[in-house]
């Protein structure tokens, strides 16, 4: 990684983001007793077992209930408690969208709302489960931040962040081990842009998975003397305009990626962002207004074409437009 | 305080309601007016609350939730005159720039709203979080909530109610505003609630009965409610309340739901309510 900022590791291994949620929870926890669990039947995939364990008496298992889940979460920040909620990414947005809206974003509470088994590598699910929607949604509600990390460590070190953040927050990870490839001494702070790599010709902007999948593309690009930026939005809102407007003033060209509806998710944050002041040619790489299907994660990246192989074609196309 | 103050400040909280409902044309009176008693009682007399130091946590004080925020205008009303916030402010209600929202909202900061509502059956979940809040910190205040029958209609509801006897949540003490009626008619017409009592029960809460315009029925059933702390078993109380209570014209329909008074109906509805305190 001749271009490699001294934040990325060789990965050695690979690793689940839920269970960097898991992990980072139990952290939290131990730190501060306000710190309390929420879990709607899904304790063993959202990787709360740790926390649950050692608190009990924080940890309230709500069964398949997730409105309820919301609203109680909602009532307990009243007292002072950190509610930590905990389910897929589809039941903890669209099918509570209104229970969030009215108690938690409205309102102004100290909820964290973290969702686990976001978009196509859910997998064999299908698309009742594989949800497509759920940064849009959750970004466009007033008071709420909401963070994508990208990988294992980024995603221990999102769950102490926000449990230190004031306010309502939405943390999306994932289902699959995928590899660790950030520094764990890498700095992370809320709403501020990571550049990963540096380069001149093109700027990558990803969150969640797709970081790992924008190095890969950086890496097969530079063997062709394309140079890219890497960056790494993990926090899509309150969105970092700064560091990406610095970016496409030196590149000229954004590709963005993301695990996501082509509508509404990062991409669309990023074109508003250009659009208003630093107009730019840009491509995006997102699944095309289309529900997902059964498949393997690696199968699924592949058919919607959420892998470095489309993010260097559609670079190149960009570059060459 | 007894009943007969009660009363007075009941008969002064009404013509409030239908005045500020009037005055901007919109809002809800008809379970506004069929609610006074029981906000009276619980604000004027139950509560253990401090309204000169509001404070959004609520710790060692009672705290109350209102799920069906559309009756905005009684607990405003109760709020001011119990010293929240000025009762001039009444005078903004559903207003621009006003902090009284026509459904309840903590975003401008009115003291005694902890939480937002309006949109339907939200609230025994919110009143359990905040019950449960309570427990953990070893807070023995207790957690009030109120809400209408229609709104049992919600599936929110139920999953709440199974929550609470499950974990045996037994600071909360919740109402059920049970007048019958909701915006399109009957609510035997509209869903049928079925036997409430029964279904509760079947959920696993303690369920206790009154009159909602009857203040001593009303303290009766409280204290009753209160002796059944430590049980492990929530308590709901069914209400029983006529919609647009105190304003002949109003009484016993949905019609009056959400609805404003035309001048000459506001003349009559203020003959009906003597004033008992300053208007606003």
């Amino acid at each position: 990684m001749s271009n490699a900022s001294p934040f990325l590791l060789h990965p050695t291994e690979s690793k689940d983001t839920r269970s960097g949620f898991g992990v980072g929870l139990h952290e939290v926890g131990q730190q501060d007793k306000n710190v309390v669990g929420l879990c709607a039947d899904l304790t063993g995939s959202l990787k709360m077992n740790a926390f649950r364990d050692a608190f009990p008496e924080r940890f309230f298992q709500v069964g398949i209930a997730e409105a309820n889940m919301m609203g109680l979460a909602a009532g307990m920040t009243i007292g002072g408690k950190i509610p930590f909620t905990g389910t897929f990414a589809n039941f903890s947005t669209g099918r509570v969208y209104d229970q969030i809206r009215q108690s938690i974003a409205y309102s102004d509470k100290n909820v964290k709302i973290c969702a686990s088994h976001a978009g196509l590598t859910l997998g064999e699910d299908g698309a009742t489960h594989q949800i497509l929607e759920d940064i849009g949604l959750m970004k466009m509600l007033p008071n709420m931040t909401v963070v994508v990390p990208a990988d294992y460590e980024q995603t221990r070190q999102a769950t102490h962040a926000i449990a230190k953040h004031h306010g309502p927050v939405y943390l999306r990870f994932g289902r699959p081990k995928v590899p660790v490839f950030i520094k764990p001494e890498t700095p992370f702070e809320l709403g501020k842009i990571q550049r990963l790599m540096s380069g001149t010709n093109v700027t990558l902007v990803a969150c969640g998975h797709m970081v790992w999948e924008s190095i890969q593309a950086a890496l097969i690009l530079a063997k062709d003397g394309i140079q890219a930026d890497v960056l790494n939005a993990h926090t899509v809102k309150p969105f970092d305009s700064e560091t990406l407007l610095e970016s496409v003033q030196r590149t000229g060209a954004v590709v963005v990626a993301e695990e996501h509806q082509v509508l509404g998710g990062l991409g669309g944050t990023v074109a508003q962002t250009l659009a208003k002041h630093h107009p730019t040619r840009m491509a995006h790489v997102a699944v095309e207004d289309q529900f997902g299907e059964s498949g393997t994660p690696a199968q699924l990246m592949k058919k919607y074409g959420l892998d470095a192989e489309n993010i260097v074609r559609k670079t190149k196309e960009l570059l060459a437009s | 305080m007894n009943s007969q103050e009660l009363s007075s400040l009941s008969t002064q909280v009404r013509r409030d309601i239908v005045r500020m409902v009037h005055a901007v044309q919109s809002g809800h009176p008809g379970g506004s007016l069929g609610c006074t008693e029981l906000l009276v009682k619980l604000y004027f007399d139950t509560m253990n609350i401090d309204p000169h130091a509001f404070d959004m946590d609520g710790v060692g004080e009672d705290v109350f939730f209102l799920s069906n925020g559309h009756i905005s205008p009684v607990w405003y009303s109760v709020l001011a005159r119990r010293g929240y916030f000025p009762v001039e402010e009444l005078a903004t209600f559903r207003k621009l720039n006003s902090r009284l929202q026509g459904h309840p909202a903590t975003e401008e900061g009115l003291p005694g709203i902890r939480i937002a509502s309006g949109s339907l059956g939200q609230g025994l979940s919110v009143a359990l979080g905040a019950a449960q809040s309570k427990i953990l910190n070893g807070d023995s205040a207790w957690v009030y909530s109120l809400h209408g029958d229609g709104e049992l209609q919600e599936g929110q509801i139920w999953e709440a109610a199974m929550y609470a006897a499950h974990h045996r949540i037994d600071n909360i003490l919740s109402f059920v505003d049970c007048n019958g009626q909701q915006i399109d008619g009957s609510t035997e017409d509209v869903l049928s609630l079925g036997n409430l009592r029964a279904k509760w029960e079947a959920f696993g809460w303690r369920v206790l009965t009154a009159h909602g315009h009857d203040f001593d029925d009303l303290d009766r059933v409280i204290a009753e409610a209160h002796k059944h702390r430590g049980s492990g078993v929530p308590c709901v109380v069914l209400m029983t309340t006529s919609m647009g209570r105190g304003v002949d014209f109003m009484e016993g329909t949905h019609e009056w739901h959400g609805i404003a008074p035309s001048d000459e109906q506001l003349e009559r509805a203020l003959k009906q309510l003597p004033s008992s305190l300053k208007d606003y």
